[in-house]
């Protein structure tokens, strides 16, 4: 299900939104005018992507520097070994729309979402 | 040819020379010795996450269930010698191991107070060993005293208060984290202990450790007695190089080697905390502790000992702590004498970077709970500065 979040506008070229949903998700302007989301929390240990550095379809994480593809999740440098959860983004209107992935999301050690603690 | 390859030390820095070794194309057999029974993994949680329970050992695993890079282990069994002229190391239960090529990565082991070895509230914290027992402490526990306010003990501080329990640091110096931030910001930090119910004593001698088998207090040099179910002594590490006496290595303050990691011996590389290299961004051989520094290092140790260039540049320190759900982020190298500045935030709210500054160049950047701006400050240091010295040959 599309769900709004927020309007592109706010998402400057080459900055991330960090949507605060459970568990929250970041979503990235590229350079070249590309919008994609992916979950905000690193699979290593707990840091948000938001706070990342982006680089063309790419983001290194901003504690140890695993980087993520933001299209596929799959990690392109360690130390993480797990990939990131992606979600489906149409901008309609100019709104950005996020449909959650069905996908277990997969958080580091230590990090639950609130569903899972209740 | 090298057909044989040992890396001795199975930790962070172990583990990432053998995935090093099959990147540059090595097929030759690795050993892998470590004085530990645990598979290869990863220290930072111990301090915080393992002791509050929120994360278990299974969890900190370095070792990546799709890769096999085809190692042969030797776990919980310690190197004792190396015997470079018959090319043999020569581990504590006596098995020989003839190689063709060895790369030290031994680490670190915990400093200790002396005369404490017997007492069984007493804790350092390295290993996941220490940090079992530690943990066991802790829930059994009303009061903690940490002995050294660096990192370790700061974090352990953090995790001891979130647990409930009564904690007090004890820090020799007058400003606790002066000598990687500076007294100015070393102060700043220091405040988060007050500030989440924590006692911080600085300038404080510990004259002695009071009860026979068990702890039952700090005595401190002015006479001040601080009761403590459990102490844990955070003060610094030394490396484990003493395997090496007589090897011909050259150690000073850890293994000497050059920018690439070559030692004095052919055939041998050292990396990790246990080596002293020479560090482009500090002038000299430093000793660095750092996780990035064990994460980066093996891969130049592993090129210069297969004979190839190093697959990536030398990157700047870098380093991070969490405490008190706060989280501190430096990198690039400070000394002293460098000027500081708050270029963004409030000390006060506990979040704000800050730019160390050396003939009117940034060389270092400190970030409090700022990890999206201390990232573009980090990325601005790791332009080549051509104010760096020439490496010596």
């Amino acid at each position: 299900m599309l769900q709004p979040v927020c309007p592109l506008s706010a998402i400057g070229r080459g900055e991330a939104y960090r949507w605060e949903t459970d568990p929250p998700v970041a979503i990235f302007h590229t350079e070249d005018g590309q919008v994609l989301a992916v979950d905000d929390t690193c699979t290593h240990q707990d840091a948000s992507l938001a706070d990342g550095w982006l680089e063309g379809c790419e983001v290194e994480c901003p504690l140890h520097a695993s980087r993520f593809d933001l299209r596929t999740g799959q990690v392109d440098a360690p130390p993480a070994k797990r990939p990131v959860r992606t979600h489906r983004v149409e901008v309609t209107d100019g709104v950005v729309h996020v449909a959650l992935s069905d996908e277990p999301p997969n958080l580091p050690p230590g990090v639950t979402t609130n569903a899972g603690l209740a | 040819m090298v057909q044989r390859i040992a890396v001795v030390g199975a930790s962070l820095a172990g583990i990432a020379a053998a995935r090093a070794l099959r990147q540059q194309s090595f097929e030759g057999d690795i050993i892998a010795i470590g004085a530990e029974r645990h598979q290869p993994y990863d220290r930072p949680p111990l301090s915080k996450a393992f002791l509050t329970g929120g994360c278990s050992s299974s969890d900190l695993s370095l070792a990546d269930d799709d890769e096999d890079l085809g190692i042969r282990w030797r776990l919980g069994i310690p190197a004792e010698r190396l015997d470079p002229r018959n090319r043999r190391i020569v581990l504590r239960d006596g098995e020989e191991v003839q190689v063709d090529g060895v790369i030290v990565a031994t680490g670190a082991r915990a400093r200790r107070l002396p005369d404490t070895d017997g007492l069984e509230n007493v804790h350092t914290l390295r290993t996941l060993d220490d940090a079992i027992a530690l943990r066991a402490g802790l829930q059994r526990a009303e009061s903690l005293v940490v002995i050294g306010a660096g990192f370790i003990g700061a974090e352990v501080a953090s995790s001891a208060r979130s647990l409930g329990l009564d904690v007090t640091v004890v820090e020799a110096l007058p400003t606790p984290l002066a000598g990687p931030l500076g007294a100015e910001m070393g102060a700043v930090c220091a405040q988060l202990h007050g500030d989440h119910g924590v006692r911080l004593l600085t300038g404080a001698a510990v004259a002695r450790l009071i009860g026979s088998d068990r702890v039952e207090a700090v005595e401190l040099a002015d006479g001040t007695r601080l009761p403590a179910d459990v102490v844990l002594v955070g003060i610094g590490a030394q490396p484990n190089v003493e395997w090496l006496a007589g090897s011909g290595l050259a150690i000073s303050g850890g293994v000497v080697t050059d920018a690439s990691c070559a030692t004095n011996l052919p055939s041998v590389v050292a990396t990790g905390d246990c080596a002293t290299s020479f560090s482009p961004y500090a002038g000299r051989a430093v000793r660095s502790e750092h996780w990035t520094h064990a994460f980066e290092q093996p891969a130049t140790a592993v090129a210069t000992l297969l004979g190839g260039k190093s697959p990536t540049p030398v990157s700047h320190p870098y380093f991070w702590s969490d405490q008190y759900g706060v989280r501190i982020q430096l990198a690039g190298h400070r000394e002293e004498g460098d000027t500081v500045r708050i270029v963004e935030g409030d000390p006060e709210q506990r979040s704000f970077l800050a730019v160390y500054e050396r003939h009117g160049q940034p060389v270092a950047v400190l970030g409090m709970n700022q990890p999206k701006l201390f990232t573009r400050w980090r990325r601005q240091l790791r332009a080549p500065e051509p104010s760096l010295p020439a490496m010596e040959p």
